[in-house]
């Protein structure tokens, strides 16, 4: 399931995108993103898998700069440490 | 064996009960500002007329917003599954599910078993959802259930700047002083409003058969423009508002199944 989590509104298009096929629930991204947006959970068919925090789903362009402001700086984030690309940024 | 979705949503609370694969008997009321109240009085509800009492009904799944405020719900799903799972059952073909709601907006992919395979949702503001078209129904006073009616009786296309509800009400009621139709109004509204669902459609994908679920499915206006939209010919159940709760009883009917299971197999070990 692609999963997306977010929102849009006047100022743009914020969705976190998690694919929970390829999601294997490792919790890597839970510690590695400095605002902790994500958590593990149980899916409803039962899988447990990384998702986007309840409180910053309707946040998140407030809390994440996005794809190309983290991900370009060598520091630890979501998708340096998630080793089966399953996270991505629609900003 | 009885089982019960109970749907507690931003705007409408609704209740199915299924024996087998059959509904028994379902119910549509307004949620109110007590969750636990509002969940009751659905189930009370829903119970009435079928001479079953809350001890028949084997699980209770709960779903919606307030699904977590069910106190009789022996588990809760979201309503995301529920909507793929209950279209599913009505059209086994459908793969793409809008669901417009009282608050929110989601767009939904299932595969050939009804399970969610990419959705996305908007619900950070209420702009071009149901309470949307409650204001404006209000603001023209025309009855929620004739708007749609009345907005394909228009004649002149009216672009609107915003769907905002706060702005478009404003902007609604300074064309209304200039003498515009209502009927205007209400297209050009309602055509914002499919312009925003398709922009949510397009990050899933667009693939037939395609369906509406969710109270504005009933506003044929919101269908029509829709359907202009997306170029699809969407299917709609004969009540498409139910969806959500019909899809939450069928997840109690698999977790009653699998539950009796194990506890067959419990027995059974007992027995050995």
């Amino acid at each position: 399931m692609k999963a997306h989590y977010g929102y849009s509104d006047g100022s743009g298009e914020f969705f976190i995108l998690i694919d929970t096929d390829e999601c294997d629930g490792c919790g890597e991204c839970v510690t590695a993103c400095p605002q902790n947006i994500f958590e593990l959970a149980e899916d409803d068919y039962g899988k447990v898998v990384a998702r986007v925090r309840d409180e910053a789903r309707r946040r998140l362009e407030y809390l994440c700069p996005g794809f190309n402001l983290v991900c370009s700086q060598k520091e630890v984030n979501c998708h340096t440490a998630c080793k089966t690309k399953a996270i991505s940024h629609t900003w | 064996m009885f089982v019960a979705g109970i749907d507690i949503g931003s705007r409408g609370a609704k209740g199915v009960i299924m024996e087998d694969n059959n509904i028994v008997s379902y119910t549509i009321g307004d949620t109110g500002p007590d969750s636990i109240g509002t969940a009751e009085a659905t189930m009370d509800a829903v119970l009435k007329g079928t001479g079953l009492s809350r001890q028949n009904i084997s699980y209770v799944v709960a779903t919606g917003y307030g699904r977590v405020l069910v106190p009789f719900a022996n588990a809760n799903v979201s309503e995301i599954s529920c909507h793929a799972r209950g279209a599913h059952w009505y059209f086994p073909s459908v793969r793409t599910i809008l669901d417009m709601g009282g608050q929110d907006c989601k767009a939904i992919n299932c595969d050939e078993r009804g399970r969610v395979t990419n959705f996305i949702m908007n619900d950070k503001c209420a702009g071009g959802t149901g309470r949307f078209l409650e204001v404006i129904a209000d603001v023209l006073q025309v009855p929620l259930e004739e708007i749609g009616g009345l907005s394909l009786q228009s004649t002149h296309d009216l672009p609107f700047s915003t769907i905002c509800a706060v702005f478009a009400k404003s902007e609604a009621l300074i064309l209304l002083k200039k003498g515009v139709p209502k009927s205007d109004v209400l297209a050009g509204l309602h055509d914002a409003i499919a312009v925003r669902c398709h922009n949510l459609l397009k990050r899933i994908s667009i693939q037939q058969d395609f369906t509406i679920t969710g109270g504005i499915s009933k506003n044929i206006g919101m269908v029509e423009k829709i359907k202009k939209k997306v170029g699809l010919e969407p299917i709609l159940a004969p009540d498409p508002q139910i969806i959500g709760a019909l899809g939450a009883a069928l997840f109690a009917r698999e977790k009653a199944e699998t539950q009796g299971k194990r506890k067959q197999d419990e027995s059974s070990l007992r027995v050995l």
